[in-house]
């Protein structure tokens, strides 16, 4: 029995979104059930997904499900930090497989802004090992950073090569409408900005927002009295790493991606090659390079020529991010996965409009939360 | 006896592993090794996963390490933004661990390249904290 999502939806993701999470989730799931023939009582369970260090509300499925009509069906939270929708879809897919729910929701949401700056700088810094790193202050930036850094002494990836990956991102940006930065940058830009964390530059890094995304799925069968195209969930991987830098085997590359990657083409029956259109997860313009490398789009320390040779762009050997990725959308860390699978969804099913790949029938999604701490990938199939 | 002395700001005052701070007033810088299968752990740990034994012994480490990689911040969580800009390493001791911390102000940006050999030492802040550091070689 194939598992498949019948159903995406998405807000705009924005630096303020101005309501309550309750309703920017309503957004996301109104936008999911368009064109469906499903109403919320037809849903059995609902998962929802969020860093809960930056809600104000306590248990927040709770209140959610209750705004979405989703009572008395069951729901609960998932997270795993900015791949949270992503551990959802495979709590989803686990729960349709084994008969337990037919149909499921999963609804990513951060509403960034609920709390204030000095809160959020406060809690990025205890996102490393709290006891043995944190105390020296580092933040997300450093961590891809010491990615970056290393990568370029072993391969000789280039500051100009990380900077075509957000021009790239720019490029597509302005054919996203949900985008929250909708604007072209030129390289010049991308090398002149302000350091961050060095290597890493204003353009290299990706910005905090708010958002929602929700999916839909629904067991083969059921799917099919619901949508005329459902995209089925063929390949599922998911792996961790240590949480320390120190226990870290692995400084230029994200070893829970590799292993996320390998399960999922494992499952799906497919290589590298099949992928016709993916989505990664660029928080920082290293991290996508990395991720064409553990996901076997190139060879280990050819991720920068890939960039510089285009070939990721529409039209190149394996387009990815034609969304603007999360260097242009923005990140809200609970509603990131859902948005990356809804940009394949609507690949698959010919309804991505100017970003359209001709014939794409097998697209991918790699989530990652922290700096390769939790690692996941998804394939989707037409 | 109390971990909480511990780095710029603590996040962690309960630890098995507290007497490092101890060892590391008197300017040694500890690991630990499972007396059963003989795993070398920095940073320290009370319990080894490899035989789930909690016999652990401390092991001073010599401080002699070669940078693995590095990053100079310019923005910092909240309580460390008075330190910016600084930078914050990786190195491998020779001991065979890795060790995360800040690298000292005196080494200058065209001596910081990853392969560099420095020194891991302790550092006593201006407040009463203790940290430690990595210094040239």
């Amino acid at each position: 029995m194939k598992v498949t999502i019948v159903g995406v939806g998405q807000t705009p993701f924005n630096r303020n979104c101005g309501v309550s999470i309750r309703e920017l989730c309503f957004e996301a799931f109104k936008d999911a059930l368009e064109d469906l023939n499903l109403t919320p009582k037809e849903i059995d369970a609902s998962i929802i997904c969020s860093a809960p260090e930056y809600d104000r509300q306590r248990s927040p499925a709770g209140l959610i499900a209750e705004y979405l009509g989703l009572n008395p069906q069951p729901t609960f939270l998932a997270e795993s930090i900015c791949s949270s929708s992503s551990t959802g879809v495979k709590v989803a897919y686990s729960f349709i497989k084994s008969g337990l729910h037919d149909i499921v929701a999963v609804i990513g949401f951060q509403k960034m802004s609920e709390i204030s700056s000095a809160e959020v700088q406060e809690r990025m810094g205890r996102g490393a090992d709290i006891q043995w790193e944190s105390p020296f202050g580092p933040m997300m930036p450093a961590g891809y950073a010491m990615c970056a850094r290393a990568h370029m002494q072993k391969y000789g990836t280039t500051e100009e090569q990380l900077a075509k990956v957000k021009v790239k991102s720019g490029k597509y940006s302005l054919l996203n409408p949900k985008a929250m930065y909708r604007r072209a940058v030129t390289l010049e830009e991308c090398l002149k900005a302000r350091v961050i964390a060095s290597p890493l530059k204003m353009f290299d890094c990706c910005a905090n927002a708010d958002g929602a995304s929700c999916m839909i799925l629904a067991s083969e069968e059921k799917a099919r009295k619901i949508t005329d195209t459902p995209v089925s969930v063929v390949g599922i991987g998911a792996a961790s790493d240590t949480q320390s830098t120190t226990g870290r085997a692995n400084l230029t590359g994200l070893n829970c991606a590799i292993e996320a990657g390998k399960q999922a083409y494992k499952m799906a029956h497919i290589t590298p090659k099949d992928v016709d259109v993916a989505e990664v997860h660029d928080c920082f313009s290293i991290a996508e390079i990395m991720a064409y490398e553990n996901l076997g789009f190139c060879k280990p320390g050819k991720g920068g020529k890939l960039i510089e040779e285009s070939q990721t762009y529409i039209g190149g050997r394996i387009p990815v991010n034609i969304d603007g990725g999360l260097l242009s959308k923005g990140h809200p860390i609970g509603a990131t996965g859902g948005s990356q699978i809804r940009t394949i969804v609507l690949q698959l099913q010919g309804r991505a409009g100017k970003t359209q790949v001709d014939g794409a029938e097998v697209g991918l999604v790699h989530n990652i939360g922290g700096v390769g701490l939790y690692g996941n990938v998804t394939i989707l199939k037409r | 006896m109390s971990f909480s002395k511990f780095g710029k700001i603590g996040y962690v005052s309960e630890t098995k592993v507290a007497d490092f701070v101890k060892h590391l007033e008197k300017g040694k810088i500890m690991a630990t090794r499972c007396r059963k299968c003989g795993q070398l752990y920095f940073p320290p740990r009370a319990d080894c996963p490899n035989d789930l034994s909690t016999d652990m012994t401390w092991e001073e480490l010599s401080g002699r390490c070669r940078l693995l990689t590095y990053t100079t911040a310019h923005f910092a969580p909240t309580g460390f933004q008075k330190d910016l800009p600084y930078t914050l390493a990786l190195a491998r001791c020779e001991e065979g661990v890795n060790v995360y911390a800040r690298l000292n102000k005196d080494i200058n940006k065209n001596e910081t390249r990853i392969g560099v050999d420095l020194k891991l030492t302790s550092l006593r802040l201006p407040d009463g904290r203790i940290t430690y550091e990595f210094k040239k070689a």
